[in-house]
């Protein structure tokens, strides 16, 4: 019989766990994703994902640079602070390619009365109309212009 | 050491995977937004909101969000003179045509547009299993839909009701902050439609942003502050009553 070696043991248990360890490292770097741990505990590639959602609304700024005249006109009235896109819809396929894509010009009768239809729950001050007794058979556009409301002759605003 | 060719190329692969390892946690290399310079968060002014419903219908267009599934809504709220605890709350499919007149007489009526709080510590993102809720580096809470399960504990979990089962993808959604419209410089699709200014983007890490003064000269509340959720949307002038 040979000698008894505890040493021999040891070393075949330390192959056994390296083996183990190996085996974990590489199951992990299979099954994590390459991105994770980029930004944060998450896969990177989900922001990349998330931000490259094209865009609906183009923005006012990209509005304003082929239209100086009309953020001109509406910089002077109360309307000033409203957005182009809030009145004229999503439009960033016009601001990509303004000579195809044409927008369509916003029903005005409907586009009013979506801000100021009377309602109680509205701020106090925010101008409200019935729509019914304001209007008098007539459109809002025949005496408000959208882009500055104000009404130019007899000085009301 | 005599390493003989075989052994090279056997160990070279090895390497690789460390080398992996080493660079994995290397944080921040997006190349043209810096995120930790941005710490977003939204203001919203209910003595401006008029229930126009804009920024219900921008945000469904910007974000495909499908009908009668809202990740902004608007809520009308009226608190009668003498039950300030309990108001009547309505809001006809998210006001996203808008309100029609308010037939409560007396009392106060006012709109409260909502929508996800990107919580710093949000319980929505506590309560996944998978790690698909997860915060950016400033500030937004976003979900994973590639490793979401769809097992809905954070729609469950989340105390604002911000979140919804996307029929379509079987998995859990919620506002973005229209996080590819931040990153590019614009502003979120519900600020950009709302005629009054009623919400406001803020970015809290830049000096020069607006939102710092108003913070400081008005009296800002955020929705359910008991929860400690550090919510980071600012209400200004909202009513105790409101949940």
């Amino acid at each position: 019989m040979g000698e008894f070696k505890d040493s021999a043991h040891l070393i075949r248990l330390a192959g056994v766990f390296l083996l183990g360890l190996i085996l974990f490292l590489v199951i992990r770097s299979v099954a994590i994703p390459k991105s994770f741990g980029q930004y944060g505990p998450f896969r990177g590639a989900a922001l990349v994902e998330l931000s490259s959602r094209p865009l609906a609304f183009a923005g006012h700024e990209a509005c304003e640079n082929c239209h100086p005249d009309v953020a001109e006109l509406k910089s002077k009235g109360v309307h000033k602070s409203i957005n182009c896109e809030s009145c004229h819809g999503p439009l960033a396929k016009h601001a990509d390619d303004p000579g195809n894509v044409k927008p369509v010009l916003p029903e005005v009768a409907q586009l009013c009365i979506r801000c100021h239809s009377e309602n109680i729950a509205k701020p106090t001050g925010f101008p409200q109309v019935n729509a019914k007794e304001h209007f008098g058979g007539q459109t809002c556009s025949s005496c408000h212009k959208p882009h500055s409301p104000g009404l130019d002759a007899g000085g009301k605003k | 050491m005599n390493v003989s060719r075989r052994q090279i190329l056997l160990l070279l692969p090895a390497a690789a995977v460390a080398w992996e390892y080493v660079l994995a946690d290397n944080p921040e290399s997006s190349p043209n937004f810096k995120m930790s310079d941005h710490w977003w968060g939204m203001l919203i002014d209910i003595s401006k909101c008029i229930g126009c419903g804009s920024c219900v219908r921008a945000c469904a267009t910007e974000n495909d969000v499908p009908e009668t599934y809202f990740r902004t809504w608007v809520e009308r709220y009226h608190v009668s003179d003498w039950h300030i605890e309990n108001p009547e709350v309505d809001s006809p499919k998210g006001g996203i045509d808008g309100f029609p007149q308010s037939k409560a007489e007396g009392g106060k009526n006012f709109f409260v547009p909502k929508m996800c709080n990107h919580c710093v510590d949000s319980p929505c993102s506590q309560v996944c299993p998978v790690g698909a809720t997860f915060h950016t580096p400033d500030g937004v809470v976003l979900v994973d839909y590639e490793y979401c399960l769809g097992c809905r504990y954070c729609i469950q979990a989340c105390p604002y009701g911000c979140r919804f089962f996307h029929p379509k993808k079987r998995t859990a959604d919620k506002c973005t902050l229209c996080y590819h419209r931040i990153t590019k410089g614009l502003t979120t699709a519900c600020c950009e439609a709302c005629p009054t200014g009623a919400r406001q983007l803020a970015d809290l890490k830049n000096p020069n942003d607006p939102i710092h003064a108003f913070l400081k000269t008005h009296t800002v509340q955020v929705l359910k502050p008991h929860l400690a959720t550090g919510s980071k949307l600012f209400y200004n002038g909202l009513d105790g009553s409101v949940r």
